[in-house]
């Protein structure tokens, strides 16, 4: 953290993703880096997803929360390194958890890209026997499962 | 940068832009018709991926060329001839085989053009930019392989389904991976790689998979083409003036 900007970050820590409210930015790790250049406050976002429909709501959030505290900060887009599920907190893999939406798996050679290889957790009942319907869910983030024991459709978060 | 070399990495993003977003329209085309609710959801995920990628190209082209002051301008607001999609990209989506053979050829060339980008690119945001549309075009080219396989693989109606398919598409891979004088000033200044330079892994796992799903490889032999020229085929005049219709009829309108 940047020393001058602890209070931006403060200000940015509560705003929620538009597409998992029950999730901050915090939580899924969208907001990279704040910097103060000579004019302007910086803040740098990595998109989940090139495509994510949710990220110019995330600017425009992320500018009328700064705009609250008198600043009009410029946002850039960052690809490199891409947005990881692994840069979801702890905390944050929980609360989906809680929602009903399976976390993504840790990333690794065999895990990346949402193989089939690993095997998935219900998030109603906790079983592992669980099959995929289809690589796309309900937003880019997410691929469609159901569970084979409580027969509940669910979301898994895929692991990028 | 250069003048000269500004000209060309427009040109680059241009063409590559262009081929996602007329992709992404084409997929988008799905939404609402798909043959199952999985699918619904699949095929427009895709070509918000698709449209995601053009954007952010467009954007970058955008910063090179004050000419344009928007993404949406260069999206939307180009006559036909200013558009350099692949003819293969344009044409129209035919049954799910069709759509989703064309997504495998397509997404499978993409995954392996951005790997090279992301190891050699003398554009730095276009480096950046590929690591995360490796990632995906990966994902979609997975996507579409599944059901290339399962429908080749299928019935015998699925299987007539998807040789006619494959038909259907091979008069337009031969520009795919046609070298031109642009593509060779693009390899030789480090920024993109030749589009032929990637048939070699292309064809591998192309092959590998039409064989699981008892097709035949088609012949690559340049035959229609036009497209990186500006010259398009029928289909595309149609895509246009539905792509465009909310920009011509009601300019500058925003979300």
């Amino acid at each position: 953290m940047e020393k001058g900007t602890e209070k931006l970050w403060d200000v940015l820590k509560d705003l929620t993703d538009p597409e998992l409210p029950f999730l901050t930015l915090d939580d899924l790790g969208v907001i990279r880096e704040i910097k103060r250049n000579d004019k302007n406050h910086v803040v740098t976002i990595a998109p989940t997803y090139i495509g994510c429909p949710a990220i110019s709501v995330i600017e425009e959030k992320i500018a009328s929360e700064l705009k609250k505290i008198g600043i009009s900060p410029i946002i850039e887009k960052s690809f490199s390194p891409p947005w990881s599920s692994d840069w979801i907190s702890e905390n944050g893999r929980k609360k989906m958890e809680d929602f009903g939406i399976s976390p993504p798996h840790p990333r690794n050679t065999e895990t990346i890209g949402d193989s089939l290889l690993k095997e998935v957790k219900c998030p109603q009942c906790t079983s592992y026997r669980t099959e995929k319907v289809s690589e796309f869910g309900s937003t880019a983030c997410k691929s469609l499962y159901r569970c084979l024991d409580c027969k509940e459709p669910f979301d898994h978060f895929k692991c990028v | 940068m250069k003048n000269n070399s500004a000209d060309m990495v427009f040109e680059g993003l241009l063409r590559i832009a262009d081929d996602n977003l007329i992709l992404g329209h084409r997929t988008s085309e799905w939404c609402g018709h798909a043959p199952t609710l999985e699918e619904d959801l699949a095929l427009p995920n895709i070509a918000l991926d698709l449209i995601g990628h053009a954007q952010t190209l467009y954007c970058l082209a955008c910063e090179i060329d004050s000419r344009y002051k928007n993404e949406d301008q260069l999206a939307f607001l180009r006559l036909e001839h200013e558009y350099k999609n692949l003819l293969l990209v344009e044409q129209e989506n035919g049954d799910f085989g069709n759509t989703v053979l064309r997504l495998f050829y397509f997404s499978t060339f993409m995954k392996y053009f951005w790997e090279r980008v992301k190891i050699k690119c003398c554009f730095k945001k276009l480096k950046e930019f590929s690591e995360k549309a490796f990632l995906e075009t990966s994902y979609h080219s997975k996507y579409a392989s599944q059901w290339v396989v399962t429908l080749g693989d299928g019935t015998d109606e699925s299987n007539l389904k998807m040789s006619n398919a494959i038909a259907n598409l091979e008069p337009f891979l031969g520009e795919l991976f046609n070298n031109d004088d642009f593509t060779e000033m693009c390899s030789q200044n480090d920024f993109l790689p030749e589009p032929r330079s990637i048939f070699d892994s292309w064809k591998n796992e192309v092959e590998a998979i039409l064989q699981k799903g008892n097709l035949d490889f088609p012949a690559i032999i340049l035959k229609k083409r036009g497209g990186r020229k500006g010259e398009h085929s029928e289909a595309f005049g149609y895509l246009l003036s539905d792509l465009q219709y909310m920009q011509r009829a009601y300019p500058n309108s925003s979300w």
